[in-house]
């Protein structure tokens, strides 16, 4: 049976996820806000559970029953994640976040970079993207540079070659931006990052929930998502590394759990990912996020892929028809599953909150990238964004919603 | 209050009542004011919204009372009342204002995140206040 047939029952997808059932304002929820969070499925919510309910203990530290299995399965979960995103075990390490994830880097990768030394971004970076790279260079007197975008939100090509030179030391992308929707082509920009000798880190907070992503493919030299928004529990996410690179970083937190042996002059770290995951972990979720690659992979990263890009189509077209409104970023054909748009008159927040009357969530704001909204002249927009149990009723519920709004604002 | 103590006449379209969106549509003491002792800026991280206002006082009065910014209908309709309600109080009676005092005189029921917009104004106001007194009490140098 080939397997996009299971995406075509997207009912009983539906069934999988509890809160789907809840109503709002007493109507169905819409639930359109999935880059912000993803919702969970059962399965997640009962591996979390069941590790407190019968195997609650502390991880590579407590040599007893709980002990062992606790251990087990978190071990287990970061080879669930590196399978995902073909890598390595050692070479990945769960954090908080990706927020997280790109601290780490902005610490622990820049001991030797000395001022003058260049850092480049883009312009449609989420702040987590952005921030700490920002604030590195301001203490280290590096240069942080920005590839532009153009009006249909997609990087330039003569900025990407302009800005990554020889004196580039870092490179951080997004692969999927968060507002626009736009998929960045990583593997080009990848081979220029490293004829020019410098080190390609990609954001795939917006990518690894909703397509195929292989490190070795793209051959990034980090990667950097969350769990959350790929159907796991808050307070997990991960950072990939080339094992040589994570190898000769210094950690990022120091404490227990990092550490081979510690005398009270000097402390032998331990081996990777150990090393980068100082304290107890966010065990239960850790457990959770595997439990929610264990779902994704059943179904297929492909399949959400096109699944996905057949809601988008369908929403792009159906919005693309109501003359009222603006859609901001490139076409349905060269972005992720999500769509940002204006209704005229109507601020995003005033859009929101009538959809939320309907049931509809979406995000309104300027979704954590400031920068980009300035550049593209808009102080909020409004963002629709899916995930593999939305529905084609449901992108028409949205349509009609905005029809209420513009009743409302004309 | 939770909400779900919110009153659901109040969700989503029911909270544009007919002031709102006149206030909003049609902003009472929309401008500037050149030679205002106070003036002051705040914006709302959340959403983009910016309210600067600028007060004109008579002793310790506001005698005259002007606003800009952008926003949503609940932050610009909501400067647009505060403003009415502002002019010709002192000093001492503005400071005494609190988000229940907006809400109320919006006349509406609103969650906690959407509160945020409601005081922007207030909060600008206030803050220039406070930035104004401050500013009086340092001696001169």
């Amino acid at each position: 049976m080939p397997k996009t047939k299971q995406l075509r029952d997207v009912e009983k997808i539906r069934k999988d996820f509890p809160i789907l059932d809840v109503k709002v304002h007493n109507k169905p929820l819409v639930y359109l806000d999935n880059a912000a969070t993803s919702q969970k499925p059962k399965i997640v919510i009962d591996a979390v559970t069941d590790y407190y309910e019968k195997h609650n203990a502390n991880i590579h530290r407590s040599i007893h029953k709980l002990g062992e299995e606790a251990t087990a399965a978190y071990e287990e979960a970061h080879k669930k994640v590196a399978n995902f995103i073909n890598s390595d075990f050692q070479e990945t390490v769960f954090t908080k976040s990706t927020t997280e994830s790109i601290n780490l880097l902005a610490y622990s990768l820049t001991n030797d970079l000395k001022a003058g030394d260049e850092i480049v971004i883009s312009q449609m970076e989420h702040h987590s993207n952005l921030v700490p790279w920002q604030q590195l260079a301001l203490k280290k007197r590096l240069k942080l540079k920005f590839i532009e975008i153009d009006k249909n939100g997609m990087l330039k090509e003569d900025s990407i070659n302009e800005n990554i030179t020889k004196k580039t030391r870092i490179v951080s992308l997004t692969h999927v931006s968060n507002v626009l929707g736009t998929v960045n082509d990583v593997m080009e920009i990848g081979k220029i990052v490293h004829e020019n000798d410098a080190l390609f880190v990609v954001d795939g907070a917006q990518s690894v929930p909703h397509m195929p992503v292989d490190v070795k493919k793209i051959n990034c030299d980090f990667l950097a998502f969350s769990g959350h928004k790929m159907l796991g529990p808050t307070g997990v996410g991960c950072l990939y590394g080339k094992k040589e690179l994570l190898g000769e970083m210094e950690p990022f937190l120091y404490g227990g759990e990092m550490i081979k042996e510690v005398t009270f002059e000097q402390t032998k770290f331990n081996d990777l990912p150990w090393k980068f995951e100082a304290g107890t972990m966010n065990i239960a979720q850790g457990i959770g996020l595997g439990a929610a690659v264990d779902y994704l992979n059943n179904i297929g990263m492909k399949n959400i892929e096109n699944y996905e890009k057949e809601l988008v189509t369908y929403a792009y077209e159906r919005l693309s028809k109501i003359k009222e409104i603006e859609i901001y970023g490139p076409d349905a054909d060269k972005r992720s599953g999500l769509v940002s748009f204006n209704v005229k008159n109507a601020h995003a927040h005033d859009t929101a909150t009538i959809l939320d009357g309907e049931g509809i969530a979406v995000r309104a704001g300027h979704h954590c990238a400031m920068p980009l909204a300035s550049v593209l002249d808009i102080a909020a927009s409004v963002r629709a964004s899916f995930y593999l149990y939305n529905t084609k009723e449901e992108i028409d519920k949205l349509a009609e919603g905005i029809d209420k709004v513009i009743k409302v604002f004309k | 209050m939770s909400q779900e103590d919110l009153d659901p006449s109040f969700a989503g379209e029911g909270i544009y009542r007919e002031n709102i969106l006149d206030h909003s549509k049609h902003p009472h003491n929309h401008g500037s004011i050149e030679n205002a002792e106070i003036k002051f800026t705040e914006n709302n991280p959340l959403c983009g919204d910016v309210i600067s206002v600028n007060l004109k006082l008579n002793k310790h009065r506001v005698e005259d009372i002007k606003f800009n910014g952008s926003g949503c209908a609940i932050s610009q309709s909501a400067a647009s009342i505060l403003t009415d309600e502002v002019k010709g109080k002192t000093l001492e009676e503005v400071k005494k204002i609190n988000r229940e005092d907006v809400v109320d005189l919006l006349g509406i029921e609103i969650g906690i995140v959407r509160t945020k917009c409601a005081v922007l104004a207030l909060v600008a106001i206030k803050e220039g206040i406070n930035k104004f007194e401050s500013n009086k009490q340092k001696p001169n140098n």
